[in-house]
C-alpha cells in the first residue's frame, strides 16, 4: 500500500542556508505520528517545505503525498490533494471576511477535485456546528480572518478551517502552544474527531501535555534537520526527563 | 500662483482654436441669461488656454498634450443609443432614483422623476433655466472660487445636468443617481449640476459614468454642491468609462456650519481620468471625508486633485485615497490642505495608499500643506506596495489558487474605502463592480 506522506532523504535550503539534511519520514493513513525537537531543529521549515511555502527549496531528496510528488504541484494544488497546514503564527488577514475565506477555499478544493460545491446556508451550518465543538463564539468569526484574535483563538481558528476543510494530512505546528489548559483540551478533542482510518495526523509540539489528549501511534525526535529517533508514545515521557541534550550532541 | 501671464505669442493648439470657434458659433444658443457668465468664463480661460505640466495643479496630467483634438458638441441622441441605455449596468440593482442622461441630453423617458419624496426638487438644467428659475441662475457657477480652466471651460460650455434641491431637514432616503451614458459618436459632453441642502436636510447623490470600450468621447464634467449648516450629503462618483474616453471632472462644495459631506470617487476605467474636488469649509464644524478608489489597468491614468480650504475653527478634513494599479497604469493623488488664519482646532488628515500589481505601473503622489494658524493638525501620508507575499500564501495553503488569492486581497484593500459606504446594498453593489472589474485582469 502505499504511504499517506513518504519523505526520503530530503535536503531543503532557505536563502541558501540548508536546514533539512537528509529527512525521512513515512506516515500512513490512520496513524499520528508526533514530532518533537529543540528549536530550530526545522520543525516548522519541514512543514513549509511540505506545504510549498516561497523561498523554501528542495536541493535533495523527496517528498511524496500519497505518492504524487508535492515538488510538482503549487500551494493550492497542495492543499486541494489532501495537505493542510496548522501554522505556528497563523496570518491576520485584513479586509477579508472570515466566511468569504472559508467559502472561497473549500470550494477552491472541492472544485479542483471535481466535486460539487458547498451552498452557502449548508457551509454556515457546518461553520456553526464546528464553531461549538471548538467553543468558539460565531461573532468571532464574522470578523476579517484573525484580525485581533489572541494566540489562542488563532489557534482554535487554524483547527476549525482543518475541520472543514477535512484534509488527508494534518500537520498541525505547535498548534498546542498559547493554548490555555481548558482551550488544549477543546481543540484536541476537535482534533481527535479528524482521527480516522484514512487520515493521517502529524502534530509538531514541544510538550507531552498535548500527547495526554491526542495520543500519537508514533514519536519522533528531529535535531539539526533530520529524524534522530524514533518510538512509541513513551518516547515523548522520556524526553520530558532528558531534554534534548544528547540528541544535540549526536547530531553535531 | 495666480494667472500665468498671457503669452500672446503662443500660438493656440488646434484643440484651443477650436473650442474658441466653437464657443463663438454657441453664442446665440441656449438661455440667455447665462450668456455673461458663459463669456466670463470662456475669457478666463482664454488668458490660460488648456492646463499643461507647468501649472502646478495639472503637474501629471497634461490636458493641453492629451487634448489632441475637440470632438463635436453632442446632438441629440438617436432612439437606438437611448435604447441601449437600459442596459446601464452601474448600480443597477440598487434601489436608486434613476434620472438618466445619454449622449449628453436628458432622457426623461427613462428617469424617474415621480412622487418626489417632500422636500426634494429635482429639475433637468436646461428644465430649470427655460422655466426662468431665478435660484438656479443665482448660485450655478457662484458656489466657489475656482480658478481653473477645465472648470471655467465647463462654465463656458455647460449643457445638461440636473438641479437638485433639498428642502429644510428633508431627509431623503432614496439615493439619486444621475446615469450619464455614452452615446453613439464620438463627442464632447458638458455636464452641470447644483444641488442645494438646505438646514439640516441629508441626501444621497450618485453620479456614474458609463461608455463603451471603443468609443471616443471626452467627458467635461461639474457638479456645485450647497450644504447649508447642519446639512449632510454623501455623494458618491463612479466612472466606468470606455478605455479611448477622456473624463475632467471638477466638483465644488461650499459647507456651512457643522454640515458633514462623504465623497466617493470610484474609477473602474477610462483612458484618462481626471476628478478635481474644490471643498470649502466656511464655518465651523463642518465636515468633509472624501475618498476614493482606483482600480486600473492598461494605460489607463487616473488623477485626484484635492484643494481643501479650512477656512473656520474646528472644520475637519478626511481623505483616503486607494489606488490598485495594474500594467502600465499610473495614479496620480494632489491634495492641498490649506488652512486660513483663525482656522482654529483644524484637523486635516490625507492619506494616499497604493498597490503596485505590475512593475510597470506608477504611483504620483504630491500633498501641500499651507498652515495659517497654531492651533491645528494636519497630517499626511502614502505608501506603495505589492500585495503581501506571505498572504498570498496563507490563502493558496487553504486551496485558493494565486489569482482568486490576489484578487482577494486586492479587494479587501479597496474594501476600507467601500466600507465607509452609507448603505448596504450601495456597499454590496461596489464591492461587486470592483469584484468585477479586478476579475477581468484573469
Ligand atoms: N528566512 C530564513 N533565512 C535564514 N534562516 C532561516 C529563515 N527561516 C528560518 N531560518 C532558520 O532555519 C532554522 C529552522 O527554523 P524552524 O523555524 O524550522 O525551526 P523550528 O524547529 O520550527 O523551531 P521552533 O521550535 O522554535 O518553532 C532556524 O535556525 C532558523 O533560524
Ligand atoms: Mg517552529
Amino acid at each position: 500500500m502505499t504511504a499517506l506522506l513518504e519523505i526520503r532523504d530530503l535536503k531543503a535550503e532557505i536563502a541558501g542556508k540548508q536546514i533539512l539534511n537528509g529527512y525521512d519520514l513515512t506516515v500512513n493513513a490512520g496513524e499520528v505520528h508526533a514530532i518533537m525537537g529543540p528549536n530550530g531543529s526545522g520543525k516548522s521549515t519541514l512543514s513549509y517545505v511540505l506545504s510549498g511555502r516561497p523561498g523554501y527549496t528542495i536541493t535533495e531528496g523527496q517528498a511524496l503525498l500519497a505518492g504524487a510528488d508535492l515538488s510538482q504541484m503549487s500551494v493550492d494544488e497542495r492543499a486541494a490533494a489532501g495537505l493542510f497546514l496548522a501554522f505556528q503564527y497563523p496570518l491576520e488577514v485584513p479586509g477579508v471576511a472570515t466566511m468569504t475565506f472559508l467559502r472561497a477555499a473549500l470550494n477552491a478544493q472541492r472544485k479542483k477535485r471535481g466535486e460539487e460545491e458547498m451552498s452557502s446556508p449548508d457551509l454556515i451550518k457546518r461553520v456553526k456546528e464546528l464553531a461549538k465543538i471548538l467553543d468558539m463564539d460565531m461573532e468571532m468569526l464574522r470578523r476579517p480572518v484573525n484580525v485581533g484574535f489572541s494566540g489562542g483563538e488563532k489557534k482554535r481558528a487554524e483547527t476549525l478551517q482543518m475541520m472543514l476543510l477535512e484534509p488527508k494530512l494534518c500537520i498541525l505546528d505547535e498548534t498546542d502552544s498559547g493554548l490555555d489548559i481548558d482551550a488544549l483540551k477543546v481543540v484536541s478533542n476537535g482534533v481527535n474527531q479528524l482521527r480516522s482510518k484514512d487520515r493521517g495526523i502529524v502534530v509538531i509540539t514541544h510538550y507531552q501535555r498535548l500527547l495526554d489528549y491526542i495520543t500519537p501511534d508514533v514519536v519522533h525526535v528531529q535535531s539539526a534537520g533530520r529524524i534522530v529517533r524514533t518510538g512509541g508514545k513513551e518516547l515523548a515521557l522520556e524526553l520530558e526527563e532528558t531534554g534534548y541534550a544528547r540528541y544535540q550532541a549526536e547530531a553535531a | 500662483m495666480g494667472h500665468a501671464p498671457t503669452t500672446p505669442t503662443r500660438k493656440l493648439t488646434d484643440a484651443e482654436a477650436r473650442l474658441a470657434e466653437i464657443f463663438a458659433t454657441q453664442q446665440s444658443a441656449g438661455a440667455p441669461q447665462l450668456a455673461k457668465l458663459r463669456t466670463a468664463a470662456f475669457d478666463a480661460f482664454s488668458r490660460t488656454g488648456l492646463p499643461n505640466r507647468r501649472d502646478e495643479a495639472w503637474k501629471y496630467t497634461d490636458l493641453r498634450a492629451l487634448l489632441r483634438d475637440v470632438k463635436p458638441l453632442a446632438t441629440p441622441p438617436e432612439d437606438s443609443a437611448k435604447q441601449s441605455a437600459q442596459n446601464a449596468a452601474v448600480l443597477a440593482g440598487v434601489a436608486t432614483r434613476r434620472i438618466v442622461f445619454v449622449g449628453g441630453y436628458f432622457v426623461p423617458g427613462l428617469s424617474d422623476l415621480g412622487d418626489l419624496e417632500t422636500g426634494l426638487s429635482v429639475m433637468s438644467l436646461s428644465g430649470a433655466l427655460a422655466k426662468g428659475d431665478a435660484a438656479t441662475t443665482a448660485q450655478i457657477g457662484k458656489v466657489g472660487k475656482v480658478d481653473d480652466p477645465a472648470f471655467a471651460l465647463n462654465t463656458a460650455f455647460m449643457g445638461e445636468g440636473v438641479v437638485i434641491r433639498v428642502g429644510a431637514g428633508a431627509c431623503i432616503d432614496r439615493p439619486i443617481q444621475l446615469v450619464f451614458v455614452a452615446g453613439a459618436q464620438p463627442a464632447t459632453y458638458f455636464l452641470r449640476s447644483l444641488v442645494i441642502v438646505e438646514k439640516g436636510a441629508r441626501a444621497t447623490l450618485i453620479e456614474s459614468f458609463e461608455g463603451e470600450t471603443t468609443q471616443e468621447y471626452h467627458v467635461n464634467a461639474a457638479t456645485e454642491v450647497v450644504l447649508e449648516s447642519g446639512a449632510s450629503l454623501e455623494r458618491l462618483k463612479i466612472s466606468r468609462e470606455g478605455a479611448a474616453a477622456m473624463h475632467v471632472s471638477t466638483f465644488v462644495a461650499s459647507l456651512a456650519a457643522d454640515a458633514q459631506l462623504s465623497d466617493f470617487g470610484f474609477n473602474l476605467g477610462g483612458g484618462v481620468l481626471r476628478n478635481q474636488s474644490f471643498i470649502a469649509l466656511n464655518e465651523p464644524g463642518a465636515h468633509a471625508a472624501l475618498r476614493g478608489a482606483n482600480i486600473l489597468k492598461d494605460k489607463e491614468h487616473a488623477d485626484a486633485t484635492l484643494f481643501l480650504d479650512h477656512a473656520a475653527e474646528r472644520s475637519e478634513s478626511k481623505a483616503l485615497f486607494k489606488s490598485v494599479l495594474d500594467n502600465s497604469s499610473q495614479a496620480v493623488f494632489q491634495g492641498k490642505i490649506l488652512v486660513r488664519p483663525g482656522a482654529q482646532k483644524t484637523d486635516a488628515r490625507m492619506m494616499a495608499r497604493t498597490l503596485l500589481l505590475s512593475e510597470g505601473a506608477q504611483a504620483y503622489c504630491k500633498p501641500e500643506l499651507e498652515i495659517f494658524a497654531d492651533d491645528v493638525q494636519c497630517a499626511h501620508g502614502s505608501t506603495v506596495g505589492a500585495l503581501d507575499e506571505n498572504l498570498i500564501f496563507y490563502l493558496m495553503a487553504r486551496g485558493i489558487c494565486q489569482a482568486e488569492a490576489q484578487s482577494l486581497l486586492t479587494e479587501a484593500f479597496v474594501g476600507e474605502v467601500i466600507d465607509a459606504v452609507e448603505k448596504r446594498s450601495v456597499r454590496e453593489a461596489l464591492t461587486a463592480l470592483v469584484s468585477e472589474r479586478l476579475r477581468l485582469r484573469q
